[in-house]
Parts: structure tokens; C-alpha cells; sequence
């Protein structure tokens, strides 16, 4: 596959990926207000993923559909970060994950408006804007949790040395990376490390959150070696349209 | 969902453009029910074809807003009515933005109970620094609290006024 097309291909399924397990919250959150928090931060990054999906068909050049490529692929053919198909667990660790890949997602789209790209350039003029408010309820919840009461800050702070070791992946330039910032297409994974650690960190202090050390280990979700989660994630999401080809509602 | 490139096509002609607007005008927004299309501002321009279709452009509000597709089958059905031959195509570039949603509009969320967008969006950045004091569409107080980011849908944040106790919708800036 052509590094550009796997390029959009690892943005739109990080965020697809992370859409459909942000909608096993509904019906399921410990408030109506989260519930709808949730979900309406599912829907923007569901709606981003498709503008990206589509374009990455178009890229790919094999007449592809957005549909085509989000259930009908295989799990080693998805290119998301190992971090967003991780299990929602709590409420608590929803909110880590959720926060740590906001603010990498706010990086990547400020860094992807100057891209040379137009369309790219395009999405995330759209997809910065939406972001903003994800992360500020994202972060706004990981301040609540982890600055109150001794149990919800144990918890965030698990999910937090839980979750840490993923993040490395997200930072880790590769040859598809190196082609893409050659090229002017997007920044290299590494680029978005200084803007996303500056304002991690500052979260953490207000949250009383004592942010790991980052593990020599990385992930390589982006190269479609996945952990176990994935499959089940896609099981689910591709089930309907694998029974039932080309159904719409 | 995104459309290719829109073939050219020409601004009507006066008084054709204003038998389209009046048009949309009546075209309520799915989910805002007292705003029309024209009122929200998605959209962002009229054009005859040469084979006479009727092209209108149309801005998504939010990236997964799901009543973008019914607004862009209302458009086509209200027009398609009225005897035009309609089509529409997304307009990504630049994104919508609740600047573009009209004093007219501004009014009718007030009466609608939703506390319109309390500044104009010059820089996206501001979007991160604390939030403005809304007022409470019903008694006009300052004194509200922010519930929740996310209200009924994702362009809404929920708030609630602490003079007359009663929850309400706040249109958020983007």
C-alpha cells in the first residue's frame, strides 16, 4: 500500500475504532449527561473517520467505499492505534484513554492544517474545532476524577499506568511516517511528542496524576499487529453488514 | 460523504434567487425545529446549472451530525416541489462555523429556549480558554453553571440557571 493512503488509513480507523467503543457507553454511563457526553464525541469522531475512509479509498484507487473499508477488512488490515481499541474498563479509564488520544489527535490536526495535502488540510480544519471540545471534556472529567475523592483518584491513576505504555506507539516514527513528512503531508509521529507531552502534563498536575515513565516498548497497531481486543471490537461492528452486504438503514 | 469536485455552475439570477431562498426559508433544521436552513448559515451557495438543476451547497455543521442528511433531503424534496430539478453538494472548505448563523436566527433560538453562541469564533483557539458567562434565555441571568460539554446534541453544551432553576441548552462557539 502507498504510504499516503496508509497514512489516512492509520487517522481514520484510530478514529473509528475509537467511535465504536465510545458507543458501548450508550445506555451504559453512570449519568444521562455522559451518556450523551460519550456519545456525541463517538458521533464527531465517527463522522471524521468516514471524510477519511473515503478519502483513503479514493487514494487506494481500487474502488473502495468508506463502507467497504470499515467491514470488510480484516483485523490485520486495520491501521488504528493499539490504544484506542483497548477496553472502555470504568468510567475512570474511559476517561484516560479518551483524554491521552484528544490531545494527540488536537496535535496532529493543528500540525495537519498546514499540510500540503488540501483535502487532509481540509478534514482536520474541520476536525480540529471538534476536538477542542473533546478534549476539554475529557480533561475536564480526568481533573474531577483524579483531583477527588481517594477512590476515583486510585482509579484514574491505574487506568493511567495501565494505559501509559500504549502512547509510545503514537510517537514512534516509521518508514510510512518519514515518506509522509518528506512529502509535506503530515508531521512525523515524533513531531507531535513535545506539543502532546507540554500539555499532558499540565492536566496531570491539576489532576494530582503522576504521569509514568514511558516504556521502551511500543505497540505497532499502526502496522495492523494488533492486541487481542481488536478482534472482538470488529466482530461486533462488522457483524450486521457481513450477515447482511450492503444493508442501510 | 464527501462529494468530488462541484461542477460550475452560475449564480441565478436575481429574482430566481430570491424564489430559492424563499424556498429554503422554509426548510426547518431537523434537530432546531424554530431555525431554517438559511437561518443555521450551512448554506453556503446557490447555482444554476446549464442543464437548469439547481445546485446547493451545504456545510455540515458537526463531522457526525446525523441530521445533515435529512437537511440535504429536505432541500432537494422542498425544491423538488416547487417544480426544480435539485442537487446538493458538500461544502467542507471553509468549515462551518456558528458565526455564520444569522442575527434572525440568534433571535428565534432565544424564544426557543437555547442560549445562542456568545462570541464570534475569530480564532479556534479560544475555544480552550475558560467560558464566557451565558445567559439564561428565559430570565436573562448571568448567574448559570455549565452541566455538561455535550447537551442534547453535539453542537449544544447543557446549562442551568441559577436564578430561575430552570435547565437550558447553550449553543456552543465553533
Amino acid at each position: 500500500m502507498m504510504p499516503h493512503c496508509a497514512y489516512v488509513l492509520r487517522i481514520a480507523d484510530t478514529s473509528l475504532i475509537l467511535a465504536q467503543r465510545l458507543g458501548e457507553w450508550v445506555g451504559h454511563a453512570p449519568a444521562i449527561e455522559e451518556d450523551l457526553g460519550l456519545a456525541n464525541v463517538s458521533l464527531d469522531l465517527l463522522g471524521q473517520a468516514r471524510m477519511l475512509l473515503s478519502y483513503a479509498g479514493e487514494l487506494e484507487g481500487r474502488g473502495r467505499s468508506e463502507d467497504d473499508l470499515a467491514y470488510l477488512r480484516e483485523e490485520s488490515e486495520f491501521l488504528n492505534a493499539t490504544l484506542v481499541e483497548q477496553p472502555n474498563g470504568d468510567f475512570g479509564q474511559t476517561v484516560v484513554r479518551q483524554f491521552l488520544v484528544d490531545a494527540w489527535q488536537l496535535e496532529l490536526y493543528e500540525q495537519l492544517l498546514e499540510s500540503k495535502d488540501p483535502r487532509l488540510a481540509e478534514i482536520a480544519a474541520k476536525a480540529v474545532k471538534e476536538t477542542r471540545y473533546h478534549l476539554r471534556y475529557s480533561a475536564g472529567w480526568l481533573v474531577r476524577l483524579g483531583d477527588g475523592t481517594d477512590e476515583s483518584h486510585a482509579r484514574v491513576q491505574d487506568a493511567l499506568t495501565r494505559l501509559w505504555p500504549l502512547t509510545g506507539e503514537l510517537f514512534s516514527t516509521d518508514e510510512v511516517d518519514r515518506e509522509i513528512a518528506q512529502a509535506g503531508i503530515g508531521p512525523a509521529a515524533e513531531a507531535l511528542l513535545p506539543g502532546w507531552s507540554a500539555r499532558v502534563a499540565a492536566v496531570f498536575a491539576e489532576a494530582r496524576l503522576a504521569a509514568p515513565v514511558m516504556s521502551p516498548f511500543s505497540w505497532h497497531g499502526k502496522q495492523g499487529r494488533h492486541s487481542e481486543h481488536l478482534g472482538f471490537v470488529l466482530a461486533e461492528m462488522q457483524s450486521l453488514h457481513r450477515a447482511h452486504p450492503g444493508a442501510t438503514w | 460523504m464527501v462529494a468530488a469536485a462541484a461542477p460550475i455552475g452560475a449564480e441565478p439570477p436575481p429574482a430566481l434567487l430570491a424564489k430559492l431562498r424563499l424556498i429554503l426559508a422554509g426548510v426547518p433544521d431537523p434537530e432546531i425545529p424554530v431555525l431554517s436552513v438559511l437561518d443555521l448559515g450551512v448554506v453556503r451557495h446557490l447555482r444554476e446549472r446549464a442543464d437548469g438543476t439547481i445546485e446547493v451547497g451545504v456545510s455540515p455543521t458537526y463531522s457526525g451530525c446525523p441530521a445533515t442528511p435529512v437537511i440535504k433531503a429536505d432541500i432537494v424534496q422542498a425544491l423538488t416541489h416547487d417544480g426544480f430539478r435539485a442537487v446538493t453538494v458538500d461544502v467542507l472548505s471553509p468549515p462551518w462555523t456558528s458565526d455564520w448563523i444569522s442575527e434572525e436566527g440568534r433571535r428565534k433560538l432565544v424564544e426557543f429556549g437555547i442560549a445562542p453562541p456568545a462570541q464570534a469564533v475569530t480564532s479556534p483557539r479560544q475555544l480552550l480558554q475558560p467560558d464566557l458567562a451565558i445567559a439564561c434565555p428565559r430570565c436573562n441571568s448571568t448567574d448559570t453553571k455549565k452541566q455538561s460539554e455535550f447537551g442534547s446534541t453535539p453542537c449544544k453544551s447543557l446549562y442551568r440557571c441559577e436564578s430561575c432553576l430552570e435547565p437550558f441548552d447553550y449553543f456552543k462557539c465553533i
